[in-house]
């Protein structure tokens, strides 16, 4: 059977690159021995990928994109599909969770400086996937047709109709109407099962490519290229990524699911953080509800875009919002060439990036919560003063980041 | 960095626990239990009596009722009063805009009310109704105010009127505090009345999502699982592991 078995892959082999690929991608991949616990979420959400786009599919072959239907078909799947609550909260979870786990995969990229050379691209690919990701999770949203995805939506919309000179123009070619309607409704769908899957796919793909080519990075920092066994020329602090972090991945998989599990089966609403309440109302494009709060993963930049309150430079408070919140997001993508420390590691950083760091994180915090609730003039002079310390993280870390005063690198990776 | 993980999960729980609900009115707490399948039932009673004449559930079908313990037959029977058959969805007559006509608004369905507003919500709100002339209805209710449903079960609990009381805050100042007061008793006890709204919302919160038992059932044979895995992965993972370290 194996002898077979062999002859079967040396036919596959001499036609496609089979055997090559699993070497380069798995067996012969070496990753740092020394990956902690931030470096489960890479694979988690290659899982979580993959758990939307199978769910997603059996979600489409009962769901109707029709305003007048969305929310029946939905109801319908949660009552008469067999099993399509457990597929329809599977696909809302992982959302959420796509979120929980590319978030975590950022700081970790954050902490231990995986964005610094000569991993940029490879960051700027992966800012590419959470931009997608963000789109994706905003056209699912209007599917259901509840109240806050017809809310929501609108919010989102009047901001695109928002941008100077091509807004409007731009804001109807994407709606195929002048207002959120079920035109619109069905090119949302057209964008979440089509086109955004079919370019997150692709970049994860890409990701993982340039992921391969310059190697993964690790919690101290350093490259372990640079230390080769001098006969093999394998890293000497690198393991072959299979079976060594199959096998830990797998554990990690299992203690995900657990989480997972226990979301969707014991809390699938998540106290109202995970599928609002107000979205169990179906959509009325004739009242607008008393609070409109987007889901938890978008609420931070929600409290930025509402943070500005004056006309600046003769330009609209609501448009400098709008600047604010897709600056918010986009900064990230500068990482790479903020950041001037000598070494890439919190472990070798200094003081001022470390407090800098945990006043970014509380300061995601606060806004994210902010988000969630109505404002008021204490809420909104919190969110102004918080948004400024965001954004400072960010505008200050080539000064604070080059006059911290770093612990020397190791030259090889601690256990 | 442990510091770090530290605040993480502070402030991962932090807004859960301030995430409380707007209500102006305090809401009591609904006494729901879900795996009582005569409290269904009975809430099941009420819903057809009272509230499915103008209120639809139109997203759930009567068969579907078997998970409260009835038969088709029963079901047909006791629960069924449109002669629809019980393979179709809990529709109503009534049509939306005769039904504007006639409240202000169109009921709405109730499929999922009790996922958007809340058992408790549901629970104060249907006790909370009183006499007042200046609606439309001759009803007001403190929960929801100026309401366009009458009190539908008023014949059973009773006529109950609006009590403002003037209370000192005891920082010098006063504010309202508003109360109702039973003026005409109905034929059930304020107990006996509880109870019977209380096997009602019962009904809306398993209506709201009537996989919710199976769910609970499944999840837990999914986590005992799930833990059984975990051992084996990680015993897994130490035995490779053993030539690393």
């Amino acid at each position: 059977m194996s002898k077979r078995l062999a002859s079967l892959v040396d036919w596959i082999d001499a036609r496609f690159p089979l055997t090559s690929n699993w070497k380069a991608h798995l067996t012969e991949y070496y990753a740092p021995k020394n990956f902690n616990f931030w470096y489960y979420f890479g694979s988690l959400a290659m899982l979580v990928l993959v758990n939307q786009l199978l769910t997603g599919i059996f979600l489409t072959m009962n769901y109707k994109p029709d305003a007048s239907m969305a929310f029946a078909s939905v109801e319908y799947i949660m009552r008469d599909v067999d099993f399509g609550w457990l597929i329809r909260y599977m696909h809302s979870t992982g959302a959420s969770m796509f979120f929980v786990v590319v978030y975590l995969h950022m700081f970790r990229g954050m902490m231990y400086g995986s964005y610094r050379k000569p991993r940029e691209l490879l960051w700027l690919i992966g800012m590419g996937i959470f931009f997608m990701l963000m789109m994706l999770a905003f056209t699912g949203y209007i599917l259901p047709w509840g109240q806050m995805s017809y809310w929501g939506a609108q919010v989102i919309v009047s901001m695109i109709g928002a941008i100077p000179v091509i807004g409007e123009t731009l804001s109807n070619w994407l709606l195929g109407d002048f207002m959120l309607s079920d035109a619109a409704l069905n090119r949302f769908f057209a964008y979440h099962v089509v086109t955004l899957p079919v370019l997150l796919v692709t970049l994860v793909v890409v990701h993982i490519l340039a992921l391969h080519e310059v190697g993964s990075s690790n919690p101290d920092g350093i490259e372990i290229k640079k230390y080769k066994d001098p006969v093999t020329h394998i890293p000497v602090d690198g393991i072959p990524f299979h079976p060594y972090y199959t096998v830990k991945d797998i554990f990690g998989v299992i203690v995900f699911l657990i989480v997972f599990c226990a979301i969707i089966f014991f809390a699938p609403e998540m106290g109202g953080y995970f599928l609002e309440y107000n979205n169990f109302v179906p959509a009325n494009t004739l009242q607008t509800p008393d609070h409109i709060a987007p889901v938890w993963y978008f609420t931070p930049y929600y409290s930025m875009l509402r943070a500005v309150t004056i006309n600046f430079l003769w330009i609209d408070a609501k448009l400098w919002g709008i600047v604010l919140m897709g600056g918010s997001v986009a900064i990230f993508a500068l990482l790479p060439w903020l950041d001037r420390s000598p070494v890439k590691s919190i472990r070798y950083k200094g003081p001022i990036f470390k407090f800098a760091l945990t006043l970014f994180v509380i300061s995601v915090f606060v806004l994210g919560y902010l988000g969630t609730k109505s404002p008021t003039p204490l809420f909104t002079t919190l969110a102004q003063i918080f948004t400024v310390i965001y954004f400072a993280f960010f505008i200050l870390m080539p000064w604070y980041s080059k006059i911290d005063k770093t612990k020397p690198e190791p030259t090889r990776v601690k256990e | 960095m442990r510091k770090i993980t530290t605040i993480l999960a502070i402030l991962c729980l932090a807004p859960l626990v301030a995430f409380a609900s707007e209500s102006t009115v305090k809401l009591d707490q609904a006494p729901i239990r879900s795996g009582d399948k005569l409290s269904l039932q009975r809430g099941a009673q009420t819903f057809v009596n009272y509230c499915l004449s103008c209120h639809s559930a139109e997203y759930m079908r009567y068969n579907r009722l078997r998970d409260l313990g009835l038969s088709e037959n029963q079901i047909s029977d006791n629960l069924i009063f449109t002669g629809q058959k019980v393979g179709e969805l809990m529709t109503v007559a009534m049509k939306t805009k005769e039904a504007k006509q006639w409240f202000g608004v169109a009921p709405p369905d109730l499929s999922v009310i009790a996922r958007s507003r809340g058992a408790d919500w549901l629970y104060t709100y249907l006790r909370k109704f009183y006499r007042d002339d200046s609606t439309a209805t001759g009803w007001n209710n403190l929960v929801f105010d100026k309401a366009a449903m009458p009190h539908v079960l008023y014949q059973l609990q009773g006529e109950q009127s609006l009590v403002t009381n003037t209370v000192d805050d005891g920082h010098g100042g006063t504010h309202e505090v508003k109360e109702l007061k039973l003026d005409k008793p109905g034929t059930l006890s304020k107990t006996e009345y509880e109870a019977y709204v209380a096997d009602l919302v019962n009904f809306l919160v398993y209506l709201g999502e009537p996989a919710a038992t199976k769910r609970v059932q499944i999840g837990i044979i999914v986590m005992l699982f799930l833990f059984g895995m975990l051992a084996l992965t990680y015993a897994l993972k130490h035995e490779y592991w053993k030539d690393i370290h």
